[in-house]
């Protein structure tokens, strides 16, 4: 690797599950600025099969559009000298369409959930869970095994010191389909055991010559207690080592890169930590993709991750309406439309993933689905980012019964300052004021927070470039990647539509002062631009918090951006109308005070 | 450059194609390379251990789990017939015994004194795999299974419901236009691969299950009604183990879209002839779409030298179908591919392709919006 000092050109990648992006940045005047980027479809699958040609074609665009030249043929040119070349080039991926799993316990309601849980806590979609009562009989688990094709079994059963015979059962019905991967040949499928310690001997004679075996504590070892970080740790770690690594042309991409390939979600999230740590600040960021949504958040010095792998823009649409219900994509829609049209609409876009809206109705129906995906992806992680990290999370008898999740989320929406969105829906919105629309609706913000999306969806790469290249990274990162959209009000409490809210007084960079009463049910933005700031007395109406606490009043200096100062004053918490022509007349409303769609 | 790579679905008129056949776990390969052999033709056998019962006998009895031996009849090991006693409390002087009797007929296989429970094992069940195709065993896969050549016509759907099954090819419609309802459907067809156009009606569906046909082929078909065929909402596609009588093929997608000429043609200039056909898709990194096989013996030699044609990109004069709205299900013809990104309706900034559609009508796609139609 060329040192630090010497550095002049960077070409990043990121293969996603359906785009592969480039990034070309260069040394000018001194400093690291991005140049530009270029993207081509993912060729993970038929009949390419090989992730570095859609690496390849990225590239070409970024060498088409910059005038750089960066391949000769097939090779990176290596090192930059002036207009030719590079001095580093990295990778992250996602590619593969995110993780996808089965779990096996012993009892349905019991083990075999606490590992469907554990699965899902590290971002795998469940394909299928087994158990020993699931009233399927033997063969047919077995043709489920070979016929699903998981990229990893997660076994558990029983709790330590009980009986091993039904967990060992399980260990043969895995045994006997002989499972392999549907990724690569010739690799053992990777298994974790993390049931009753005492079957470790027979689960290892029945599968440790066939399958990547590990072993980890059980995820259940006394009934009352749930264990599931070291089997979730050990999915993450396999997931590098096995399955990504088993992606067509991975190799071969392993070998291009001047530093190891980092997954996409660790790459943004590395970023997001450092701008929390940077600016001491409470931080979410989320980054939905095709297959997956990850969201990242650093509350109370603590960092959190997860992935909801079943939620996404692509591969993964169809989940969101399944998991969402056709009335809550619909209630963001901002016309009518049969529900027959939206359904159909939602299941094409699964079965060919790789499309855009090329209408404007069709970017509003993706947009609503985002949305949708975004609460439920941060529903998720709320209830995954819960105190008292490292300590195992206790369940009483009652709770293991009941499985409600216990211990108090960390996420508090009034202690959040920024909100970061990234991912193509979001990156990628042909308005940025989309973007804050899609994640005020999303996240639902409370008090002040600040919105940015990365504009040009990078982090992943400057997450990357972060670790062997920190000066580059975060003077991109800085100068072109987060693109500020400015700073939302939002208070929290409720009353009648058109009843006071919040008022608002300030006096803005361009002279004009503002003192409005904001009613209940509206949505207001003022012109305040990247860079600039301004002192606002805030004075919420009785029984809301804009922040200070209930009624009272607020002053601060808010951040502005692309967007500038937005106010939502429709509540906390927030309700749409059940009526169908209100409910479009109100998204109407607020999509034209963010001036969110060109007028038709 | 002015290349895309938009992977479109294949259809062949005369291909070769090779099919593997293997068993779930070990067994016998009851076929020999060279032989000939047809879609039914049991290639290879095995026996799958029986399904596992557990009886929790100690609660059943109202004992400990520990005094289990004392009440148990049957031994580990000891064969069992359904109903018979595995358990017998002695009871009162005789009086009041209670049974435990064995819910399947097969062998006791564990008594568990620390959770109470037997563990009874049905007796092995025979799985059996067939040929799928008619054609030539290439190859044997020692104890697992066989591949298995064949020639003849390849098309390949976007998305289907339901495995594999054979049967006649029978065309149901004039054209790719017209949609399959109920009343083209009639009790001649059971058995049969039913091809229709652009569309099948839920009762159109329900009348093909009903009259036994093996598949039904169309262009489109609507969500709600998915819903409604899978009892929930499908929400990753993993299909193809479904428990349903005909096996539903999509080649456009979802909706009423007309079936591309090429392949509706194609269908139609095979009619009455056998296909296999496969409704599982897999959309995800590994893709699977699902299938239909019309093999023409007779025609082996002939393609045997064509090697496979490369996958090419777009380039001007390729046959395009339009795959998102507003022009969904459109077919045509690229025009040219401009370098430089253009803004759309919906304001997104994209690569396009200018197409000419089948009416002589030209517009702007993005590339992404389109998928070659390979032949």
């Amino acid at each position: 690797m060329s040192e630090n000092g010497k550095v002049k050109a960077i070409v990043a990648t990121d293969c996603g599950s359906t785009t592969t992006k480039a990034i070309l940045i260069k040394l000018v005047d001194g400093e690291y600025r991005l140049i530009v980027r270029g993207e081509a479809p993912t060729t993970v699958e038929s009949p390419f099969e090989d992730v570095t040609r859609g690496v390849l074609n990225a590239i070409r665009e970024v060498e088409e559009l910059s005038g750089h030249e960066i391949l000769d043929g097939e090779t990176i040119i290596h090192p930059n000298d002036g207009n030719r070349g590079v001095d580093l080039y990295l990778s992250t991926s996602s590619a593969g369409g995110g993780l996808q799993m089965m779990v096996a316990g012993v009892v349905m309601s019991m083990t075999a959930e606490s590992a469907e849980r554990a699965a899902l806590g590290a971002g795998a979609i469940v394909m299928d869970a087994l158990a020993s009562n699931d009233g399927r009989l033997a063969h047919e688990k077995i043709e489920r095994i070979r016929h699903l094709r998981p990229d990893m079994i997660l076994l558990s059963g029983g709790i330590d010191g009980g009986t091993i015979t039904h967990v060992v059962e399980l260990g043969q019905v895995i045994s006997a389909a002989d499972p392999k991967p549907r990724l690569g040949i010739g690799y053992n499928l990777p298994i974790i055991y993390a049931g009753n310690v005492e079957a470790r001997g027979e689960v290892e004679a029945l599968l440790g010559d066939k399958t990547a075996l590990s072993l980890v504590d059980n995820l259940r070892p006394v009934l009352e207690r749930e264990n599931l970080g070291p089997a979730r740790d050990m999915i993450h770690d396999l997931f590098m080592e096995h399955v990504m690594a088993q992606a067509p042309g991975y190799n071969k991409l392993m070998s291009w890169t001047d530093a190891p390939i980092m997954p996409t979600p660790g790459a943004v999230g590395s970023i997001i930590e450092t701008i929390a740590d940077r600016q001491g600040i409470e931080v979410v960021g989320v980054d939905i993709g095709g297959a997956t949504t990850d969201i990242f958040s650093v509350f109370q010095n603590t960092f959190n991750r997860t992935v909801s792998a079943n939620l996404g823009m692509s591969y993964s649409v169809s989940n969101v309406l399944a998991e969402a219900g056709i009335e809550n994509v619909m209630r963001w829609v901002p016309f009518e439309l049969p529900e027959l049209g939206v359904r159909n609409r939602i299941k094409n876009k699964m079965i060919r993933p790789t499309t855009v809206p090329q209408a404007l109705d069709d970017l509003k129906l993706e947009q609503a689905i985002a949305r949708e995906a975004l609460r439920l992806a941060f529903e998720q992680h709320k209830s995954f980012a819960v105190g008292l990290k490292g300590v195992q999370q206790e369940r009483t008898i009652s709770d293991a019964f009941s499985q409600s999740a216990s211990g108090e989320t960390l996420v508090d929406m009034m202690d959040l300052d920024l909100l970061v969105g990234s991912g193509g829906v979001l990156s990628h919105a042909p308005r940025r004021q989309q973007a804050a629309m899609m994640l005020i609706d999303g996240f639902l913000p409370e008090g002040v927070t600040r919105l940015a999306v990365d504009s040009i969806f990078m982090m992943p790469q400057l997450g990357v470039l972060a670790e062997v290249h920190e000066k580059a990274a975060t003077e991109v990162f800085e100068k072109d990647c987060l693109i500020h959209l400015g700073t939302l009000v939002a208070p929290v409490g409720t009353t009648q539509e058109g009843k006071p809210c919040i008022k608002l007084e300030a006096s803005l960079p361009d002279g004009t002062s503002i003192d409005e009463d904001i009613p209940f049910g509206e949505m207001r933005v003022y012109p305040l631009g990247v860079g600039e700031t301004v002192d606002v007395k805030l004075t919420p109406a009785r029984g809301f918090d804009a922040g200070a606490g209930a009624g009272k009043v607020m002053e601060a200096t808010l951040a502005g951006g692309v967007v500038g100062l937005m106010v939502d004053a429709r509540g906390r918490p927030f309700a749409l109308p059940v009526d169908a022509s209100q409910r479009v007349a109100k998204l109407s409303r607020w999509a034209k005070a963010f001036d969110a769609y060109p007028e038709t | 450059m002015a290349h895309a790579y938009t992977p479109g679905l294949r259809v062949a008129e005369l291909t070769v194609l090779r099919k593997e056949r293997r068993l779930p776990i070990k067994g016998d390969v009851l076929v020999d390379v060279g032989d000939a052999v047809t879609s039914d033709t049991v290639v290879a056998r095995t026996h799958l251990p029986g399904n596992v019962q557990l009886v929790n006998v100690a609660s059943k009895l109202g004992l400990p789990p520990e005094d289990l031996p004392t009440v148990m009849v049957k031994k580990e090991g000891d064969p069992v017939e359904k109903g018979e006693p595995i358990a017998t409390t002695k009871g009162f002087f005789g009086l009041f015994k209670s049974n435990v009797p064995s819910p399947c007929a097969g062998s006791l296989e564990n008594i568990s004194t620390v959770t109470g429970q037997v563990i009874l094992r049905e007796p092995p069940s025979p799985i059996e795999i067939d040929a799928y195709v008619d054609g030539q065993v290439v190859e044997v896969f020692e104890a697992e299974g066989v591949a298995i050549e064949t020639v003849g016509t390849f098309i390949q759907g976007i998305f289907g419901v339901g495995g594999e099954r054979t049967g006649e090819i029978r065309v149901a419609v004039a054209n790719p236009g017209e949609v399959l309802d109920a009343s083209k459907l009639d009790d001649s067809m059971k058995g049969q691969v039913v091809i229709g156009g652009s569309h099948v009606t839920w009762d159109g569906l329900q009348k093909a299950m009903k009259i036994g046909a093996s598949g039904v082929v169309v262009g489109g078909f609507d969500d709600p009604d998915l819903k409604r065929l899978l009892g929930k909402d499908l929400g990753v596609a993993i299909t193809g183990q479904e428990d349903v009588a005909t096996t539903l093929i999509l080649t456009e997608g979802f909706g009423e879209m007309a079936m591309a000429h090429g392949t509706f043609d194609l269908l139609k200039k095979r009619e009455g002839r056998k296909a296999s056909i496969n409704g599982a898709t897999q959309i995800r990194a590994g893709v699977m779409r699902p299938e239909i096989v019309v093999p023409i013996t007779e025609e082996r030699e002939s393609v045997r030298e064509e090697a496979a044609s490369e996958a090419t990109g777009l380039e001007i004069g390729s046959a395009i179908r339009a795959i998102r709205e507003p022009y969904f299900g459109r077919l045509g013809e690229v025009t040219e591919l401009p370098n430089e990104l253009r803004k759309m309706e919906s304001e997104s900034m994209v690569r396009v392709l200018q197409v000419r559609f089948e009416d002589g009508s030209e517009a702007l796609l993005p590339r992404a919006n389109v998928e070659m139609i390979e032949h």
